[in-house]
């Protein structure tokens, strides 16, 4: 028998709830799919599919209530809020809004998520934030505050914050949807391209048509039903 | 542990609200400062002339009060205890309040009067350790001659100033108290008290002419020195055994503190701890100042929580998306408390300092003003840094709860 690596993420049969009782309403139906190291995966489909709350349940943001969820080999579903937050430590966040932290500069927004791993001395952690920045192309402006960047800049800082500790998963909600096609297009090239590089898979949703060509695979998001695309057919 | 101290680049990015903030802790400390200071002062200026009066043992009527509302007694009793064995000498105190004329008032053509603490000494007793009274206390053998104290609110007139600047063969400075023409023999040291805003020294002669109706062989203190060496406990014991009267002692006192503060007869016998401890419980207990005081700390202490609370929840809610992203890439909720907490401890510090050097200065405002014995002590300044920090923690404590709040699935 052929030996397949392990999955980085490995869904199966996974329902989704909101509300309780009367107002108790399903948004994720049956889901199963994996995902295998360095692999990128685009997420389509339109707006209240689920997509986000598929990300947030993979990410480890929301407690996983049914069927079965392994990210790097961890059961999320049952697992304590301890293992969670472990857990989240070894993905990579890249979100709608650069949610950066306005007072700090962009080196110190990159080091905060180098601070959660105890191997990196603080010497190194600065000098890989400020690496991490240069090759996103912001070499000039470590120094800067968010509110000094423009989105394209920021958006640029958020992905070197969630690619600096070489995370084995990357997931981005919608990266582009802020910044304008141009932008847009450069951001996403240059996650795939640090991805790449380093051997993460990405789990990308995106409702922007023109960036499909980046992706190894497509998923597709229809009220809470998951479907494959093939990429060959675009 | 952590290379980038969040809670106080935090804090310093907004200049302005960190600027607020910290002039509403510094408001609070100087608050505290104040009431606590005035309170010290008012009880320190209370037991000034207890402190520096040498004595073992002392004798007043039990109907006395404070230094402000002192009964007379009868002077046998004080002669009595002299037959007492271990008793080296006696010496007899009067107490009154006399209408003290300001004689270089050139103000309207009505007469500044103040009503100025009065006290008798037998001139030749050395009772009182009063800075700078040992080498004026000759001149209280002339008649019609008092010491005034240097510490005296100024409004009786600027004696010290006066005195000091007189020439040899100058006209003494001359005055009236109760209406009996009184020199200026010479200038003590003392300090005005919440009771008292000025004290003279007098003997027991001129005492009895300046109040010329008090009744002869009545006495105010009695005080009594002992022979070095002697057992101020069995001296008591002999007190309680062998003057007149029934024996009696306030119920509400532990046997311990009856031991020195007991009634025999028509006086109360008090060592010199419980002679200065009963002025000072009149003034903490019998009076609502101390409580005054209390609440104006309390006050400063509430409206400074307010104020930390105030800040440190805008400043949580306005970073709650960011504290959310912090879950999200695997920081511990601990962590971001103790964020918040780091910056109630920041501010407290940085508000306690333009506080307290304010402070310093408003002391000093308040000594030159009221005379009172008002200064910045190393153990108010605890005190005080302690209320500071804990009203910042306790704000904080109740801010954070709104971190946890901050959730990481809802950023996306
Ligand atoms: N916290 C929540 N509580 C209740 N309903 C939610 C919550 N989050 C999302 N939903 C609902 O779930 C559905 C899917 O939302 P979402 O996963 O955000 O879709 P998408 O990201 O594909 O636009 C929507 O109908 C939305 O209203
Ligand atoms: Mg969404």
């Amino acid at each position: 028998m052929l030996m397949s690596p392990i999955p980085i993420v490995e869904i199966q049969n996974v329902n989704h709830s909101f509300g309780s009782g009367r107002l108790r309403k399903q948004i994720l139906f049956d889901i199963s799919t994996t995902i295998q190291p360095g692999e990128v995966v685009i997420m389509t489909g339109p707006s209240g599919s689920g997509k986000t709350t598929l990300l947030t349940l993979i990410g480890a943001l929301r407690a996983t209530q049914d069927g079965s969820l392994k990210v790097l080999a961890q059961e999320l579903r049952g697992a304590s809020e301890s293992k969670l937050v472990e857990l989240r430590r070894n993905i990579g966040y890249i979100f709608q809004a650069h949610n950066l932290l306005n007072s700090l500069r962009a080196w110190q927004n990159v080091q905060m998520s180098l601070e959660l791993h105890s191997d990196v001395s603080k010497q190194q952690s600065r000098a890989m934030a400020e690496e991490m920045l240069a090759s996103v192309g912001l070499a000039e402006w470590v120094n800067q505050y968010p509110n000094e960047l423009s989105g394209g800049q920021k958006q640029r800082v958020a992905i070197a914050r969630a690619l600096v500790s070489k995370p084995k998963l990357v997931l981005a909600d919608e990266p582009t949807a802020a910044l304008d096609k141009k932008s847009g297009r450069d951001v996403v090239e240059i996650m795939q391209r640090l991805a790449k590089q380093q051997g993460s898979a990405i789990v990308l949703v995106t409702h922007d048509n023109r960036i499909l060509d980046v992706a190894d695979r497509i998923l597709h998001m229809e009220d809470g039903y998951l479907s494959s695309l093939d990429v060959a057919a675009l | 542990m952590f290379a980038i101290p969040l809670a106080w680049l935090q804090l310093k990015r907004e200049k302005i609200r960190l600027l607020v903030a910290l002039a509403g802790i510094g408001f609070a400390v100087i608050l505290m400062f104040l009431q606590l200071g005035f309170q010290d002062a008012l009880f320190d200026s209370a037991i000034t002339f207890h402190r520096n009066i040498e004595g073992d043992i002392f004798l007043v009527s039990p109907q006395s009060t404070s230094l402000i509302a002192m009964k007379s007694f009868p002077e046998r009793r004080l002669y009595q205890s002299l037959g007492f064995s271990g008793v080296k000498s006696i010496s007899p105190i009067y107490i009154g309040f006399g209408i003290w004329k300001n004689p270089f008032w050139e103000g309207p053509p009505m007469p500044q009067t103040r009503s100025i603490l009065v006290i008798g000494t037998v001139p030749g007793d050395n009772i009182f350790s009063l800075p700078g009274f040992r080498e004026r206390q000759a001149q209280l053998r002339l008649s019609d001659v008092v010491l005034f104290d240097s510490a005296s609110r100024a409004e009786f007139g600027p004696i010290p100033a006066k005195f000091e600047a007189l020439q040899p063969g100058d006209m003494p400075i001359a005055t009236e108290v109760e209406n009996r023409r009184v020199e200026v023999g010479g200038i003590f040291q003392m300090g005005a008290s919440f009771g008292a805003d000025g004290n003279l020294i007098t003997s027991d002669l001129n005492f009895r002419r300046i109040f010329s109706s008090r009744e002869k062989n009545l006495i105010d203190i009695g005080v009594i020195q002992l022979e070095p060496g002697t057992d101020l406990q069995a001296t008591l014991e002999r007190f309680k055994q062998n003057l007149p009267g029934e024996f009696r002692v306030d119920p509400q006192k532990t046997p311990e503190q009856a031991k020195e503060d007991f009634v025999v007869g028509d006086v109360r016998v008090l060592s010199k701890a419980a002679f200065v401890a009963v002025e000072q419980n009149y003034w903490k207990e019998s009076t609502a100042i101390g409580f005054i005081f209390t609440l104006g700390a309390a006050i400063g202490f509430v409206v400074g929580t307010v104020i930390v609370y105030q800040i440190l929840y805008t400043d949580v809610a306005d970073h709650l998306a960011e504290y959310a992203t912090l879950k999200a890439m695997g920081y511990r909720n601990r962590y971001l408390l103790s964020v918040v907490f780091q910056e109630a401890i920041i501010l407290s510090i940085m508000g306690f300092i333009p506080g307290y050097v304010l402070c310093i200065g408003l002391y000093s405002l308040t000594r030159n003003a009221t005379a009172l014995p008002i200064d910045m002590t190393l153990a108010r300044s605890i005190v005080v840094l302690c209320l500071t920090v804990l009203m910042c923690s306790i704000s904080g404590a109740i801010a954070v709860r709104k971190v946890q709040q901050a959730d990481p699935a809802d950023i996306f």
